[in-house]
């Protein structure tokens, strides 16, 4: 068994490139499929030919970016190197995981892997390392997918992207109508101290994500809640709306009240829509509450929200070069956040903290699951007394690509 | 050609602001090794601090940059509260929490409560544009302004602030010794006598992080916990509160604007004719410097330095060494006119903000100042203009 092993990891590539070749064209973003199922819809996953799958995706970039006439000149990144496995345990029984190694291997991060179980198509068991469903874009983060190269600032900063974390919960789907509806609803471990006290100075979900002790403890005992719920009809696309929502600092220390419980709130509603005639369309808004002790600076806002809107359109598809299903895509991205919304307690003035950028996209797809992409960016961030913004430009080209 | 087009496309990134709109960068004249010392000392000054790494566990801000953005004058938000002084016996509320108020906490702690008899005073943060420059002046220049007994019979009186050191204040030979005291030249009533211990003060005191120089924590003394935050103490290394000095000694001094303009140029003339500049001293030179590029350099910084009367209006009640309640140091003018660029679009002007106009700050002046503003008041609208666009060129 462990010899049969070896040899599908070895034969694994050449047998992955072989379907790849038989996909559709644009079949990775078939408007057949919804966000909730984004982590089956992977090249070689799909097709479930074998026991156990070993798939991937890497993404590197240049960037020349420069911010109030500053610039660090022209640098290298290699932003991610990812494994994802699937193995099909049983009848209704199947395992995925991911393993991702940011920035070479500064970070290396046990995204997904978690254990389902189908009891029947509306109900079903999920258990392990679970990527919390809130947003459009948590679930379905693959750089391969998408036609920009950074991932949307609301998608990071605020949902702090890619948020997953130890749990188990339910989902399911089932069809009403014309539309096919999903459900997620999840209890996992949670967030920390650490979002109103970190290095960026602001209320940032993401500072939880650099705690070693995520997936083995949860700091103050109580469940992280994650509910999200999508209507995808043929014509209109996907709508989905999500919470994630519990308390998250450390109120007790060795049975001792030290604080009080506090809690912090995620809503997001998303609408993603496909066409067969390769435009997508992409909209999210991102509302967080968190409740911060009065005493505390303001630097940390108790509410952000925020926002983007992407669009991309195939210009064309054609052969080129020895790529028979090559294809173009244009298009932009819209987004901001406010990051402390609320008024200065000292003034009544507004706080600032926000953020402002459009990208302009070209990219072309020698084959579905690669992508080389050619981004600029215009950025406008005030701070949080608002004072005259600074601006950054930014010029990057990459690849991102299955494997 | 992928480099070429990369660098090509410098073209259309964002333009750096003119030099002489902003407040941060180094002075001119600094060596390799100097901008890269100043680049530490930036960095040390952009530090954001928390929980993890020493903030509090009562402060009033989370970083320098927070108080001081882009080395400008502070904003409302970031203001603090003085107390427990009303004469020059020293303050008689160190028990109870003085001489500063902590108003914030970090989460689970009780931050301070002002005592309801305490005496004392808001204060915003100024900027840091030009500190070195005036930290290079020896205390014999700014004596040579000083008239503590009006011997000119001008009704200027300015005179020193005279303040007990730290142990660890070391003199140099720009210090003058005067019974066991020093000039204070930093700080609303020039309290801090250089840039060192201005630093050290303002990382122990504004937001709680200890040093070898201040090795305690501030805190409560209410809510009976003593100090700690559970981050080991000292929380900043000598290094980098030398580094910060470093920076704070060799930030550009503010670049006066349009100064060809025949408007501006009239202020300027009606700036003298007025009698500002009797305590807004219009030109220094500094000696010699251990920092070449501070060494005998005439600057314009409009101060002399020194305590005035300013009259009941701005008697908050409160004062630190020897000053009275009513005196404050003259606030150097240089880049008056970028105030708003660091506050949030708007003016808060004098020690706690409250003037949000050039002609309202002119206007608060009492005591020593009150012969400047009845002659302002007495010029005509538009030379009032002028005068103002003058101060806005600074």
């Amino acid at each position: 068994m462990r010899n049969t092993l070896i040899a599908l990891l070895f034969y694994l590539p050449a047998l992955t490139q072989a379907q790849a070749d038989s996909i559709a064209k644009d079949s990775l973003f078939a408007d057949t499929v919804m966000n909730k199922d984004a982590v089956y819809h992977r090249p070689g996953v799909w097709n479930e030919k074998l026991p156990l799958v070993l798939g991937g995706y890497a993404e590197g970039n240049t960037l020349y970016a420069g911010t109030d006439g500053v610039t660090e000149g022209l640098q290298f990144q290699m932003r991610r190197f990812t494994l994802y496995t699937y193995s099909r345990l049983g009848r209704s029984l199947r395992f995925a995981a991911e393993v991702e190694f940011e920035d070479g291997a500064k970070e290396i991060n046990l995204e997904s892997a978690f254990l389902d179980l189908e009891f029947i198509p509306w109900l079903n068991f999920r258990g392990g390392v679970i990527v919390n469903p809130i947003g459009a874009f948590n679930q379905n983060h693959d750089g391969p997918k998408w036609d920009f190269i950074d991932r949307p600032i609301c998608a990071t900063e605020l949902v702090p992207s890619t948020w997953s974390n130890a749990g188990f919960g339910l989902h399911g789907n089932f069809t009403a109508g014309k539309s096919r509806v999903t459900y997620e609803i999840y209890i996992t471990n949670g967030f920390n101290d650490e979002i109103i006290s970190n290095k960026k100075n602001r209320t940032w979900l993401g500072a939880s994500k650099d705690s070693p002790n995520r997936f083995e403890e949860n700091n103050n005992g109580m469940p992280l809640t994650s509910v999200r719920c999508a209507v995808k009809h043929p014509l209109r696309g996907e709508t989905g709306i999500s919470w994630m929502g519990g308390v998250y600092n450390t109120f007790r220390k060795d049975g001792l009240t030290v604080d009080d419980r506090r809690r912090m709130d995620v809503f997001s509603l998303d609408h993603t829509l496909s066409t067969n005639k390769g435009t997508r369309l992409l909209i999210e808004y991102v509302w967080v509450a968190v409740d911060i002790p009065e005493t505390y600076t303001q630097q940390y806002g108790e509410k952000q929200h925020g926002y983007y809107l992407e669009f991309t359109q195939r210009i064309f598809n054609r052969p080129f070069l020895q790529f028979e299903k090559s294809c173009f895509h244009a298009g932009f991205r819209y987004e901001g956040a406010d990051y402390n919304v609320g008024t200065f307690r000292e003034t009544g003035g507004t706080i600032g903290d926000n953020i402002m950028r459009i990208t302009p996209v070209v990219s072309w797809r020698p084959t579905p699951e690669t992508v080389l992409r050619f981004n600029y960016y215009f950025q406008s961030e005030e701070d949080i007394l608002l004072n005259p913004p600074s601006r950054t430009g930014a010029f990057l080209f990459g690849f991102s690509t299955y494997f | 050609m992928i480099v070429a087009g990369f660098t090509a496309c410098d073209k259309l990134l964002p333009k750096a602001p003119d030099n002489t709109e902003t407040l941060d960068g180094p002075i001119e004249g600094l060596s390799p090794e100097q901008l890269d010392r100043f680049l530490r000392g930036d960095a040390a000054f952009a530090e954001v601090f928390h929980t993890g790494n020493g903030l509090g566990p009562i402060f009033v801000s989370t970083s320098c940059a927070s108080c001081h953005p882009s080395d400008g004058k502070g904003h409302p938000f970031s203001s603090l509260v003085r107390f427990g002084q009303n004469d020059s016996l020293g303050n008689t509320f160190l028990a109870q929490g003085g001489p500063q108020l902590q108003h914030r906490a970090i989460p689970g702690h009780t931050p301070e409560s002002l005592p309801s008899n305490a005496p004392h005073s808001l204060f915003l943060p100024p900027s840091n544009a030009g500190l070195g420059l005036l930290a290079a002046l020896t205390d014999l220049q700014i004596l040579g302004f000083a008239d503590p007994m009006d011997a000119d019979g001008d009704g200027i009186s300015g005179r020193p602030n005279y303040i007990a050191p730290p142990v660890f204040f070391v003199p140099t030979f720009i210090h003058q010794y005067n019974n066991g005291k020093f000039i204070g030249r930093f700080g609303r009533k020039a309290a801090a006598i250089d840039l060192l211990i201005q630093t050290v003060n303002a990382y122990n005191q504004d937001m709680g992080i200890t040093s070898e120089f201040l090795n305690t924590d501030p805190y409560n003394p209410a809510s009976g916990s003593g100090p700690g935050d559970g981050v080991p103490d000292p929380e900043i290394s000598r290094t980098t509160i030398d580094d910060l000095v470093f920076y704070l000694r060799t930030i550009k001094p503010p670049t006066p604007r349009n100064q060809g303009d025949t408007e501006i140029t009239a202020g300027k003339n009606l700036f003298v004719q007025i009698k500002c500049g009797k305590c807004h001293i219009p030109s220094w030179t500094t000696g010699v410097s251990d920092i070449q590029a501070l060494s005998n350099i005439t600057f314009y910084p409009y101060t002399d330095l020194l305590l005035h009367d300013m009259g009941p209006g701005l008697d908050d009640g409160y004062t630190e060494g020897g000053a009275m309640t009513s005196e404050w140091r003259t606030p150097p003018l240089w880049g008056l006119g970028l105030s708003p660029n660091s506050q949030g679009g708007e003016y808060f002007l004098m020690h706690d903000g409250r003037a949000h106009t050039l002609r309202d700050a002119i206007l608060l002046h009492g005591g020593e100042g009150q012969d400047s503003k009845n002659l302002f008041q007495l010029l005509t609208e538009e030379e009032q203009e002028q005068l103002l666009k003058f101060l806005e060129s600074l």
